[in-house]
């Protein structure tokens, strides 16, 4: 039988242990670094350049790989599978502080506000430490942690923000009609329209940051609001730039003419990568913003 | 579910090539025999690091008053002693049995993403590397327990931030493997080998590895919580700015409930495939063996809160928790029942194997009983953490998982080496460690009964005499271990001598494609797809 009919083992992987260490050094000099020990910043600063070198030499030969047709469609069923299950992971990562969100927005603070039975579940401790406080939200909590502070509206930047992401999705679903009609100006048009509005929502983003602390007293530090807020859209917004650098590489790709409407795993794990970041960022704007 | 495998290198091609020579091999190996027996061989060493941990705990508790160690550094024991054994040890374990058997059970080629496969194992040494650096730490290493509760975990010294990046490498670690897991079974089956005719291994493990991608995630958000309650300022554990202590409780056992069932459901799927072999009768009640599986994992996600009956919760928590706990008895149930049934009437024989799997079956069955007790909430607030736990837990875990991993080893060694292994030795492994284990852990239920708290250095006078017993019985389990170690560097280098046939075991190729294969398997097996798929297990 053909190469083309097997499925493909490689025999040696160079890359991948290389990326662990170079994972590992970053790791071991933010914790560096947090101890307040002055080789942290380089350690981790050395260990991430040579994470990312490996994991792009890594991705190069994988490239190179499919395009001499290595890949069977066993092979392109694995990758998909796996993307789809690492997908599936990030949605549980979030999901966890989605959840922190919901408990503390509507049980603990409720708890400390309790005025009501005498039995209620935080009914002893808002007597005890906090009689004063009222259960609201957004708060900063009982102890006013972090000060004074204004909570993030939603019809400004970020009602932008969603704009821009949802049309992201449209360019992104509009190139991949290009690539399956073998159409590569759309391909590539559509691409770049993507990859674009991904930047530029990370711009609005930043731009909001710097006023949530400049002008209105909301930092990270702001309490269980400030927590919320910024491990929610701080996290989302590094899987945006994650996944905008991912659709630059993939159109690098689609310059070179790398995929074809039968082989286009690359494209595809990004597209559904992206898609995930959208939807995650409408439960943001629903639940951190709007309510 | 394609045929035929390529092996290509970097640079040439060339076909059915053996392993590299040189330390090499092992660290650039995308082959599922090399990383399976690299993931054996770590958690096996870690077995014993996490072993010494143990006996410093037994040895301290020998005796009432301060022996030994400072307090401080005993709590570090108990946290790393769990923290080794359950992320360095047992879980290690099962994967590396995962990555031998699975792609061998099912007939395919390797496991579906060779590369990340290797990332994977390298993944959980960084971790354990960065877990282990923590013990010569200004202040220690984390001494708060394995669960890192809030405000507790702050306490711990430089080794703080060290934990919780260990605990993102172990999940990246983990989360790999499981996705390798998945697409290997979804995508690499021979053709005939439908998902209802899959060994109960090979089903356990599927079902465990959407356990792994489903918690590990929330566990590293959760302890990312810490990480930026710690230095960040957050308030997520903090009731002054409106968190809570006891959200992390709920998101940690969210993962931590499922976690013991990844380290359980695997020894399952091994345990139901040796008794039928040893009891020469296909397995009793395969289908519902897979759908037990599936109702013990789908439960695991809605019981959490059984672990804080006592941190407080509304009565309607407790209620719900300790009824839906309750209901995991059943499929439990089906399952030693049909463990038991496959044994009925079976023509037995008991060789090693097949004496820890029935060890493990009545003990297991023990340990469930416990859990059992505890899940009864208005009694739990007696046995919380106390040694009554302690000892339902570790009979769910040693003479479960440990035994059945051992058993694993003697049922698999001969295959793997094409040599048999001492028998006698075995034995005597086998009833030094039932008997021992027994003496370890049965006091500990008296122990906690009389309210014994367990994470202590020192206790009061009246638990003096099961302590002694106990320790006794830690030290004989421990050193006894040592037989396997040297039963399996035995067998590699010839054992008995004696060559064993591709079956190993008397029709056990009516079972598992493995046994089809020659002993010792060579390097690249299934290259070519199987032409017969064992039905024997219905």
């Amino acid at each position: 039988m053909s190469t083309h009919d097997s499925y493909y083992i490689p025999h040696k992987a160079v890359w991948p242990v290389l990326a662990t260490g170079g994972l590992m050094m970053t790791l071991a000099g933010f914790a560096n670094h947090l101890n307040g020990s002055s080789i942290g910043p380089g350690m981790m600063l050395t260990g991430f350049v040579i994470f990312l070198v490996m994991l792009g030499l890594w991705f190069a030969l994988q490239s190179t790989e499919s395009e001499s047709g290595m890949y069977n469609h066993g092979v392109g069923i694995s990758y998909r599978m796996g993307m789809m299950w690492f997908i599936f992971s990030e949605v549980m990562f979030f999901a966890v502080f989605f959840g922190a969100l919901w408990y503390t927005r509507n049980l603990s603070v409720t708890w400390l506000g309790e005025t009501g039975l005498p039995s209620g579940p935080g009914r002893s401790t808002h007597d005890a430490l906090w009689p004063a406080f009222q259960a609201v939200w957004p708060t900063n909590g009982p102890g006013k942690v972090g000060g004074d502070f204004e909570p993030m509206g939603a019809f400004g930047l970020p009602f932008l923000n969603t704009l821009l992401l949802l049309s992201s999705g449209v360019t992104c679903t509009w190139a991949h009609h290009g690539l399956l009609a073998k159409n590569r100006d759309q391909l590539i048009k559509g691409l770049i329209a993507t990859v674009g509005l991904g930047f530029l929502f990370v711009a609005f983003q930043a731009t909001e940051y710097y006023e949530a602390y400049h002008e209105m007293g909301l930092t990270l530090g702001s309490g269980i609001y400030g927590s919320t807020f910024f491990m929610l859209t701080g996290f989302h917004g590094f899987h945006v730039c994650v996944g905008a650098i991912i659709l630059s590489v993939v159109l690098f790709r689609s310059w070179k003419g790398h995929f074809t409407p039968e082989n286009h795993f690359a494209f595809e794990a990004a597209a559904w990568y992206w898609h995930f970041v959208d939807v995650v960022w409408l439960g943001l704007f629903v639940f951190v913003y709007m309510m | 579910m394609t045929a035929v495998v390529a092996e290509h290198d970097d640079h040439h091609d060339h076909h059915d090539h053996g392993p590299e020579k040189g330390v090499l091999r092992w660290i650039f190996t995308t082959n599922h025999k090399d990383i399976g027996t690299l993931y054996l061989v770590f958690g096996l060493i870690m077995f014993f690091v996490g072993g010494a941990m143990a006996l410093v705990i037994r040895s301290e508790l020998f005796e009432p008053g301060l022996q030994f160690v400072d307090p401080n550094f005993f709590n570090s024991m108990t946290t790393m002693h769990a923290l080794v054994m359950v992320f360095g040890a047992v879980m290690p374990a099962f994967v590396g049995l995962a990555n031998w058997m699975i792609p061998m059970m099912i007939g395919a080629p390797d496991m579906a993403l060779p590369r990340m496969n290797n990332m994977s194992f390298w993944m959980l040494v960084a971790g354990v590397l960065l877990l282990a650096s923590t013990l010569f730490m200004e202040g220690g290493a984390p001494s708060g327990g394995w669960t890192f509760y809030p405000p507790l975990v702050f306490q711990n010294g430089k080794s703080f931030p060290f934990a919780i990046f260990s605990v993102h490498l172990l999940g990246i670690s983990s989360i790999m493997g499981a996705i390798n897991v998945i697409a290997t079974i979804f995508n690499m089956r021979a053709p005939g080998m439908t998902l209802m005719k899959m060994p109960l291994f090979v089903w356990t493990w599927l079902i465990t590895a959407f356990l792994l991608i489903a918690i590990m995630p929330v566990f590293a958000g959760a302890v990312t919580m810490l990480l930026t309650d710690k230095f960040f300022d957050t308030s997520f554990f903090d009731a002054a700015g409106g968190g809570d202590p006891v959200l992390y409780q709920h998101i940690f056992w969210f993962f931590g409930h499922p976690e013991v069932y990844v380290m359980i459901l695997p020894t399952f799927g091994v345990a139901s495939t040796i008794i039928p072999v040893f009891a020469r009768k296909p397995l009793f009640g395969y289908a519902s063996m897979v759908y037990a599986t599936g109702a013990i994992a789908f439960l695991s996600f809605i019981v959490w809160a059984h672990h804080m009956f006592t941190v407080g919760m509304p009565v309607a928590g407790e209620l719900y928790f300790m009824y839906a706990t309750m209901l995991i008895a059943i499929p439990t149930g089906v399952k030693v029942f049909n463990w038991t049934a496959t044994m009925w009437k079976g023509s037995m024989t008991f060789e090693t194997p097949m004496l820890f799997s029935i060890a493990f079956v009545v003990l297991f069955t023990m340990g469930g009983f416990t859990g059992l007790m505890m899940a009864v909430a208005p009694v739990d607030f007696q046995y919380h953490d106390t040694y009554f736990i302690v000892a339902h837990f570790h009979y769910t875990l040693v003479p479960a998982s440990i035994f059945i991993l051992m058993a694993a080893g003697y049922f698999w060694l001969p295959k793997w080496t094409g040599n048999m292994y001492n028998e006698k030795i075995g034995r005597l492994h086998f009833w030094l460690s039932a008997v021992s284990v027994n003496i370890l852990f049965f006091p500990q239920h008296f122990l906690g009964l009389a309210g014994m708290p367990r994470r202590i250095p020192d206790y009061a006078i009246q638990f003096a005499d099961w302590n002694m017993v106990s320790s006794i019985g830690a030290f004989i389990y421990g050193f006894s271990q040592l037989l396997f170690v040297y039963i399996v560097i035995d067998t590699i280098r010839g054992g008995t001598g004696e060559k064993v046939s591709d079956e190993v075991w008397e029709d056990a190729s009516k079972h598992s494609l493995e046994w089809t294969l020659p002993s010792p398997v060579p390097y690249h097996t299934f290259t070519t797809p199987p032409e017969r798929i064992p039905t024997e297990h219905f």
